[in-house]
């Protein structure tokens, strides 16, 4: 599994971050977390407000910071 | 009317909360009429007042923006071509979350997805300037009529400003990135209310992270010239009778990077000390409009011809604008 967390790299990005990761220890799974800053890619993949959330190349949430709850039922 | 003007009185302006510092600072034996008892009840007042505002009003306003994502905006004005296709994304500017560190992908957003260059701009003017909150707060320092007459402005400038960008033939100066890759449009999914409350329950903690020292900075400095800079200096620099004082507020708003809730405080020592209104809203927009930081992350989607035209016509429109309300202030108090 990969996610991407799509954001300039400001600290909601980073709290973004930090509860995917926290959402994957919950739910015993493992995954490769990627943090993708680059403005233009961010753009690209559709995203207006950061930070985006990514599971597998598919965006799942834009402009929130989604707690660690949420992301666990997002994740397959 | 005597109603209205006493909930304004105490919801917005919180006279109660002035009060109620005034009697806690007296009873600890402090003199409120003393220079020095006077800027701390300044400082105490202001510096709550800000942050209960801010709190309500982030939140209540965050719940409604959360109905007008980017994605939606876009989908909206890209109907329309011309004039309505400006006045639109001004409006829509007002109510849809902005958030500086968003405005790259948002540019690319925008323009990527073929809305015309001046249509974005018309956005980018209106989104920092005139959003809700900056309503609120105008009427709770001056009144209605101001924060009425402070919107209707700012709007006729994102759309004169997104208009003159147009026309000015400036498109070959987008960084070719932003036109050369396709956007994925991908759909939003409806949000749910619990969705919704979570968001403004962020934002209000995005928000407040990262305003708070300014608002510190800011009721300091409130206190400052209330209190410590003497009305002469304060009259021979920015009196209403000085031509200067408009452009001078400008310019020396522009670089400074703050939230509305940063300026509030200076504006409500300004006019309390006399200083002409317009001169007082021109720094305000000017803070808020235009920063160095912004410009930084802009400079990254359009060369600099692109952007001193944008910097020139927002510049001249806020003097514009200041001098305006300098000479029909009488009609708003």
């Amino acid at each position: 599994m990969k996610i991407e967390i799509l954001g300039s790299g400001c600290k909601r990005c980073i709290q973004l971050g930090e509860n995917a990761e926290a959402a994957l220890a919950a739910a015993g799974k493992s995954a490769e977390v990627v943090k993708v800053t680059n403005p233009v890619e961010i753009a690209r993949r559709g995203v207006m407000s950061t930070p985006g959330l990514a599971i597998d190349g598919k965006l799942v949430s834009t402009g929130r910071v989604l707690a660690a709850d949420e992301i666990g039922r997002l994740l397959p | 009317m005597a109603i209205f003007q006493w909930l304004n009185n105490q919801l917005l302006r919180m006279d109660w909360l002035s009060a109620s510092v005034r009697g806690l600072m007296e009873a600890l034996g402090i003199d409120v009429g003393t220079r020095l008892g006077g800027s701390l009840h300044f400082f105490i007042y202001d510096v709550i007042k800000i942050f209960i505002l801010l709190g309500v009003l982030i939140f209540a306003i965050s719940y409604v923006q959360s109905h007008f994502p980017p994605e939606r905006t876009r989908a909206i004005v890209g109907r329309f071509r011309g004039l309505p296709a400006n006045t639109l994304a001004a409006l829509l500017g007002t109510v849809t979350p902005f958030c500086s560190c968003s405005s790259i992908p948002l540019f690319i957003g925008f323009v990527g997805a073929g809305l015309p260059l001046g249509v974005t701009f018309s956005f980018l003017i209106s989104s920092p300037l005139v959003d809700l909150a900056s309503v609120i707060l105008l009427a709770s320092i001056f009144n209605w009529p101001i924060a009425i007459a402070y919107v209707a402005v700012g709007v006729v400038l994102a759309v004169v400003g997104g208009t003159l960008i147009e026309r000015a033939g400036l498109q070959r100066h987008i960084e070719p990135f932003v036109l050369d890759n396709p956007i994925a449009d991908v759909p939003q999914a409806e949000l749910t209310r619990a969705e919704r409350l979570a968001y403004a329950r962020e934002q209000v903690v995005d928000v407040f992270g990262r305003v708070w020292a300014y608002v510190l900075v800011g009721v300091a400095i409130g206190a400052l010239i209330h209190n410590w800079i003497p009305q002469q200096v304060i009259a021979a620099l920015l009196g209403s009778d000085k031509l200067w004082a408009v452009p001078l507020a400008t310019v020396v708003g522009i670089p400074m990077y703050a939230d509305i809730f940063g300026t509030l405080p200076i504006a409500e020592a300004l006019v309390a000390r006399g200083v002409g209104l317009g001169t007082v809203l021109a720094f305000m927009m000017a803070v808020t409009a235009l920063s160095v930081p912004s410009l930084i992350l802009l400079r990254q989607v359009v060369r600099p011809p692109l952007l001193a035209v944008f910097v020139g016509i927002v510049t001249l429109g806020i003097v514009a604008i200041g001098y305006l309300f300098n000479a029909f202030a009488y009609l708003l108090v």
